[in-house]
């Protein structure tokens, strides 16, 4: 039994930490604005949800203490995670953060054209 | 739906009066009695059987996870890959989602799931505006969403 839960904590904590690995590596490596906020706001959040649930894991299997309120973290990492990733595209998007050399940009950039010649 | 689960608890509670004894395995009895009894009456509420839509909601939730964790090894992939092979893009996808907590759940689905990230939302609601990593048909990527999130949550919201 507990090798079994030491396992599963070790798995989970290791599969966290290379995500957040991982999303360092990208902010490095990737090049412009929008997809640095996708390595960010996402790899990294479920990185810390591995990390926080080997966490629980530990002090519910190995000490016996069922500590809900890494799980309220959990929910509300997955909760605000996306908003904030949304927030920081769209706010680089509308102060005219230029792309990277991209193949399709659709429908955006015309749409944001004819709102802004209505609004005139 | 939510009429019907405090139609449940009443009858579980009524349950818990009749047996005279408050204990919460007799709660847990006539919850599962009062169950059976909406599972035959599902015929005279104008909603579906709520047990139906919870069962969506577990189904919307497994299917999150799988995209989420396959999604992640492929950025996952592409990061260390030695050469950068991403052509990053901005596409409008159309949706059919009317409610507003529906296109929120939608694009936070759509942005927790690495490679595509919900730039902004029309006025109208109609359409996403979807900043994607890497880009190979945008038929494809929209097909793929709808196929998967937003089938799934028209399952939860059907009535």
């Amino acid at each position: 039994m507990t090798v079994i839960a030491n396992i599963l904590i070790v798995a989970a904590i290791s599969i966290g930490t290379i995500f957040v690995l991982v999303t360092a590596i990208g902010l490095i490596r990737l090049p412009d604005a929008f997809s640095r906020a996708h390595a960010a706001s996402k790899s990294a959040t479920l990185g810390v949800m591995c990390i926080l649930l080997g966490v629980f894991f530990h002090f519910w299997l190995n000490e016996g203490n069922f500590n809900s309120r890494i799980l309220l973290g959990i929910l509300f990492l997955f909760v605000t995670g996306p908003v904030g990733g949304h927030m920081m595209g769209r706010a680089a998007y509308l102060s005219g953060v230029k792309l990277w050399d991209k193949t399709v940009r659709d429908d955006l950039a015309e749409a944001l054209k004819k709102k802004r010649e209505r609004r005139k | 739906m939510a009429f019907q689960i405090l139609l449940n608890v009443i009858i579980a509670v009524t349950w818990m009066f009749l047996s005279v004894s408050f204990k919460p395995t007799t709660f847990i009895v006539g919850y599962l009695l009062g169950l059976f009894m909406l599972f035959l009456l599902r015929k005279s509420f104008s909603s579906r059987f709520y047990l139906d839509q919870v069962w969506a909601v577990i189904k919307l939730i497994i299917l999150f996870f799988k995209e989420l964790t396959l999604s992640n090894i492929s950025v996952l992939l592409l990061i260390i890959k030695p050469k950068m092979q991403i052509r990053p893009a901005i596409f409008a996808m159309p949706t059919v989602l009317e409610k507003d907590w529906e296109i929120t759940l939608l694009s936070s689905l759509i942005t927790l799931t690495p490679g595509t990230m919900v730039i902004a939302i029309s006025d109208d609601n109609k359409t996403l505006y979807i900043h994607t990593l890497d880009l190979d048909d945008v038929d494809e990527a929209i097909d793929s969403i709808r196929d998967t999130f937003e089938k799934a949550i028209l399952e939860v919201s059907r009535s």
